[in-house]
């Protein structure tokens, strides 16, 4: 604690979670800055919950240490977790009543967090009645409420459509803008490209942190991406100028070792099984691409 | 405090619109009370009886007016034999049967003892007490006025007076809507209090909490104060029936009626937290509840008579706050005593509150850490 630079707001050591027997968090050292919008990225399972509830002190580390520097925080569970039965501005009232605000300042700030997420309309709504993604709005309202330095939220465009999970990142932007500390967790690529710092994280083990773009710049590998009149193109993967390839909607993304090398033994391949080439060019690295290798390497 | 106030107003919402809980809180009182009040008598009447009459004779029917006229046996029907009177009672037609040999009246004339068979159906056996209570009486009080008859003796040697205190007439309701009140009390404070906490841990909204900096006690207090005054309106509400419909007095203070019962609600509060602590959902919530809450029926004297049962059990028994309970209500309900006398039971209730309490605390730490 008495080392913990001013600059970040939380740091962890060797942060470990064991349930019977089994590691869900694994010696995580984490470093967070304040004003960050801090991705932790990974499938389900990888231990995004169990890390952020450790964060926000619900559950006792097994072994490690974390220590926040902000008194004041919000959090959002992946579950829905606010009263059903109670309508949006008796919910907002009760968790503002919870953090000693007066009824006047809860109004107040209850309005201005229902006008940017487009709530306003809706206040006398019962919380079973909303959409999943009014349901995150309003419980990213609640999280507001006291007016939090550190946002942490748990998968909060998880079941959300897409048009939501869009309006809900740039309300997530407004916010990191206003100088509010993020901190979400998320299984999407395409949200991690959004975030300014991401942890690649997978059975429990940080494997890579850093922003965006210096995690696909790191990518020790070219992306061919092919496109092709079979069904099947695993046979691509055989080749020795190859690393590993998959499908990407209806594209072939191949991780190689040597672009032009791999280009001319992949187009050698295709035209010996007779399958006609769409097109084949060379890509930079997604998000996606850049975890799958990373997860790929811990397995090897 | 203003927290707490927060809790308060919240539960008292969310219980509002619970319309179905709400009319189970008001129903289950009512439906208890008439069902216990009128439907159950311990004392059985009406014994449907076939009688195979060998003598048909004066002596005989005399005999049988006795039973009839007594009010428990009522003679439904004839039987031409043994085997059609073993065939009644088998398929259940009737509960007893009285036989009578054919020699019954030339004995009684000679002056000899005259047998006379009563066969009772014994598998249930609150039917059976009775009948064998009053065929026994019946048999004699007849003997001893052939005997006064003969010897000339005017009036017996005892005379044994007995006189039913606080409940002359044996009236059931009486007996049985003060331990109503016991009943209805543990259903709200263990089943209900368990599965309202449980309810937040389940739905997530107890993580929610968690992260505001809301007090466990705070919350504690808030999710637990609408349920005792829940427990309290249903307390009134079968008084006033009991009052109303069944005419049950309260002989005691109802002011100590109320102040002793805060100390059944706390321990049976103490049990729900306990519960609500060990379940994970409210099914699990609600079937310990039961586990709690059968034995207490069985076991404190609600259903069965305690000097009844084996001491082991009646030590058993001891552990149900519900079983000190009864001692309290009926105490006061019906004898009209109070506090002094019922020192005991409440110091009981005390002690077992402070356990439940204690335990739930370190469970509790045991989970957070």
């Amino acid at each position: 604690m008495d080392k913990m630079n001013i600059n970040n707001i939380i740091e962890t050591e060797s942060l470990t979670k064991v349930f019977g027997g089994l590691a869900a968090v694994n010696e995580v050292t984490l470093k967070i800055d304040r004003g960050d919008i801090f991705g932790l990225v990974g499938p389900d399972g990888a231990g995004k919950t169990t890390l952020l509830r450790m964060l926000c002190g619900l559950i006792t580390p097994s072994r490690g240490r974390i220590s926040r520097n902000s008194d004041s925080f919000g959090y959002m569970p992946q579950k829905f977790s606010l009263y059903g039965d109670l309508t949006i501005a008796e919910n907002i009232n009760f968790f503002g009543a919870l953090y000693k605000i007066d009824s006047k300042t809860i109004r107040r700030r209850a309005d201005e967090i229902l006008e940017i997420t487009g709530l306003a309309g809706f206040k006398s709504r019962f919380a079973d009645d909303l959409s999943g993604g009014m349901k995150q709005k309003l419980a990213l309202t609640c999280a507001l409420l006291a007016k939090p330095a550190l946002l942490v939220l748990d998968e909060p465009t998880y079941g959300v459509d897409p048009e939501s999970r869009k309006e809900f990142w740039k309300i997530l932007y407004q916010l990191n803008k206003e100088g509010v500390t993020i901190v979400v967790s998320t299984p999407y690529m395409d949200e991690a490209e959004l975030c300014k710092t991401v942890a690649l994280i997978s059975r429990g083990i940080i494997m890579s942190t850093g922003d965006p773009g210096s995690l696909k710049k790191s990518f020790p590998y070219g992306i061919l991406e092919l496109k092709a009149d079979a069904r099947d193109l695993d046979f691509i993967n055989d080749l020795p100028e190859v690393v590993d390839g998959d499908f990407y909607g209806d594209k072939y993304h191949v991780a190689v070792y040597e672009v032009e090398q791999a280009k001319a033994a992949i187009i050698n391949l295709l035209a010996e099984k007779k399958v006609a080439i769409h097109h084949l060019r060379h890509i930079p690295p997604s998000m996606e691409d850049v975890f799958v290798a990373v997860t790929k390497e811990e397995v090897v | 405090m203003s927290r707490i106030l927060a809790i308060l107003q919240k539960e008292f919402l969310q219980m509002k619109r619970d319309r179905l809980t709400l009319g189970m809180v008001f129903m289950l009182p009512l439906v208890q009370l008439l069902l216990f009040g009128y439907a159950i008598q311990t004392e059985v009447k009406h014994i449907s009886t076939v009688v195979f009459d060998q003598s048909m004779s004066i002596e005989s029917r005399d005999l049988l007016d006795s039973f009839s006229s007594s009010g428990y046996f009522d003679i439904t029907g004839t039987a031409k034999g043994y085997a059609e009177i073993t065939k009644m009672i088998d398929s259940g037609k009737a509960k007893a049967g009285i036989i009578f040999p054919p020699d019954f009246a030339e004995k009684l004339r000679k002056g000899e003892t005259a047998p006379v068979q009563v066969l009772v159906d014994a598998s249930d056996s609150m039917v059976s007490n009775s009948a064998i209570a009053v065929a026994n009486s019946i048999g004699l009080l007849k003997s001893q006025k052939i005997i006064m008859q003969k010897t000339g003796v005017q009036s017996l040697p005892y005379d044994i007076r007995v006189r039913p205190w606080y409940n002359p007439d044996g009236i059931t309701a009486y007996y049985m809507v003060p331990a109503i009140l016991g009943i209805i009390v543990t259903m709200t404070m263990v089943m209900m209090t368990s599965m309202g906490i449980v309810r937040e841990r389940e739905k997530g909204t107890l993580e929610q909490l968690m992260v505001t900096p809301v007090k466990s006690y705070e919350l504690m207090i808030g999710k637990v104060i609408p349920y005792i005054a829940l427990g309290y309106l249903q307390i009134t509400v079968a008084l006033l029936v009991g009052g109303v419909v069944f005419g049950v007095p309260i002989r005691g203070s109802i002011l100590q009626l109320y102040l002793l019962t805060l100390f059944f609600i706390t321990a049976s509060l103490g049990i729900g937290i306990f519960i609500s602590n060990i379940a994970r959902n409210q099914m699990q919530a609600f079937q310990m509840s039961f586990f709690v809450f059968l034995p207490s029926i069985m076991l404190s004297g609600f259903m069965f008579p305690r000097e009844a049962m084996p001491s082991i059990i009646q030590y058993i028994g001891n552990i149900f706050p519900l079983t000190f309970y009864l001692t309290i209500i009926r105490g006061i309900v019906l004898k009209g005593i109070g506090f002094p006398y019922l020192i005991p039971q409440v110091m009981s209730l005390l002690v077992f509150s402070v356990i439940m309490m204690t335990l739930s605390i370190i469970k509790f730490k045991k989970k957070i850490a």
